[in-house]
């Protein structure tokens, strides 16, 4: 087998080409690819089972893909060989369900992964989860528990957690399908702070408006397969039928 | 009804009843904390991804659900007697007593690992923890806090089944009780006198189980919530 190298600044940090993946009888991603470059927010959309959230776990390796090549940070995702805990380090994944450790305090959510996985020290990671909880606005939410908090709060407390493993990309899977209009809000805010500073994105979203605001490009998925993608202007002017009528219904 | 108690004569033999309570207590603690680590290992071992090593936990547990705990008793003092190896009765308790108790907290551990929501384990996969760490820090804890009334109401039923033990001549309260009860003709007192003792045991053991519950559940202590 012949190496591949991908050393070059200009590879993308995220290349997905070709996937295909089936559970079962239903093909849920057929043929898709797509590119996303350094400090590029990428917004995955489109209707329940379109395969967008497959798409997005496919990337961190939480799905396996039956063919095709996924290569994040340099890390082989679709190879035999891959080291998944590096690739884990190098991506960070927020969830739905924020999935806060519950026994744990916010600190100790953050913590965690540092201490263990980096081993870094207690101080400097204590350290580390005061800057990411700024950064999310929860500075004061340090040693509560996640049930103390709001929905909201328990999301921004989960994307900082992700933030203290400095990752080189960050995935969001509808972060905000959850929450309430105005908490959906500050969760926004925190993402749009993060893209303002370069941070690299795939996001899944039905939020239209903020994709509208985010996106570098927006990738529209269809029964499996990539259906329409460009610029966010595309949300405002389709040009297929199928988009025209996602994002009618959608705003 | 004619009920004529008297206590003199076994309360004189305090000495002995101290001591029975004593080793009841130790065969307790013996088989509680070595029932703990075979009872996490039990369930990590159901839930591995090798067939065998599932396979073989689940056949431990069955084995030991299904059968009584003094057959189980009989089985570790003969099997080693036929071995030819020579333990004290003390000894053979506490290895039985481990023995059956591991397995219902296998099951016990086993049920709080199931509870423990996929998206938790998702989580920290995502954020590169290894497989050690996550059973570790965010499976076990939280397990173990949703099944500790569980698991604490084993570990009393364990010290009172600990009296069966008497029969292969553990020295534990029980058996201290045949003993006086023979010597004084006096049972229905003896009797008497060790139920009160077993009550005084659990209640002590609870309440340890309750201090420790403070002690490794902060969050419990500081919210008083359930998981």
């Amino acid at each position: 087998m012949h190496k591949i190298t991908r050393t070059d600044t200009a590879s993308p940090v995220v290349g997905v080409s070709n996937v295909h993946k089936s559970f079962g009888a239903l093909k849920v991603l057929d043929g898709v690819s797509f590119d996303v470059n350094r400090g590029e927010v990428l917004v995955l959309i489109g209707r329940s089972g379109s395969g967008k959230s497959t798409a997005l776990r496919c990337i961190d390796r939480f799905e396996t893909i039956d063919s095709g090549e996924i290569v994040v940070c340099g890390h082989r995702v679709s190879g035999p060989k891959l080291d998944l805990r590096a690739l884990r380090q190098d991506v960070g994944i927020v969830f739905q369900s924020y999935n806060l450790f519950p026994h744990l305090t916010i600190e100790e959510n953050i913590t965690l992964a540092p201490c263990s996985v980096k081993g870094i020290s207690k101080v400097q990671a204590k350290e580390q989860a005061r800057r990411v909880l700024a950064q999310v606005g929860l500075e004061d939410k340090l040693h509560q528990y996640p049930e103390q908090l709001s929905g909201g709060q328990q999301q921004r407390a989960a994307i900082a957690r992700s933030l203290a493993m400095q990752p080189k990309v960050m995935l969001f899977d509808e972060v905000t399908s959850a929450l309430d209009p105005e908490l959906t809000g500050e969760v926004l805010k925190v993402i749009e702070a993060l893209a303002a500073d370069g941070m690299t994105m795939v996001m899944v979203t039905h939020e239209m408006g903020f994709a509208r605001g985010i996106a570098n490009r927006v990738v529209f998925m269809h029964r499996g397969k990539i259906h329409e993608t460009g610029p966010a202007a595309i949300l405002t002017s389709p040009a297929t039928p199928e988009l025209a009528q996602f994002v009618g219904t959608g705003l | 009804m004619n009920l004529n108690l008297d206590f003199a004569a076994i309360l004189e033999r305090w000495p002995a009843f101290l001591e029975g309570a004593l080793l009841t207590f130790q065969l307790a603690f013996i088989a509680t904390v070595l029932g703990t680590i075979i009872g996490v290992l039990g369930a990590i071992g159901r839930r591995s991804s090798y067939p065998v090593v599932a396979r073989i936990c689940g056949i431990y547990v069955e084995a030991i659900r299904n059968t009584p705990l003094l057959v189980q008793i009989f089985l570790v003092y003969f099997g080693l007697a036929s071995l030819g190896l020579k333990f004290s009765a003390f000894t053979v308790a506490a290895a039985a007593l481990t023995i059956n108790v591991g397995a219902y907290t296998t099951e016990i551990i086993r049920a709080g690992f199931d509870a423990i929501p996929r998206g938790q384990i998702e989580a920290a996969e995502g954020l590169a923890l290894s497989r050690a760490q996550i059973y570790w820090h965010v499976v076990m804890m939280p397990a173990i806090e949703k099944v500790y009334p569980a698991l604490t109401s084993q570990f009393v039923l364990l010290m009172l089944a600990s009296s069966v033990t008497s029969q292969i001549s553990a020295e534990e309260l029980t058996a201290v009780a045949n003993y006086i009860q023979s010597d004084t003709y006096r049972a229905f007192e003896t009797y008497i006198l060790v139920a009160l003792a077993y009550i005084v045991l659990s209640l002590i053991m609870r309440a340890v189980f309750w201090l420790l519950g403070l002690v490794i559940f902060p969050r419990r202590r500081r919210l008083g919530t359930p998981l």
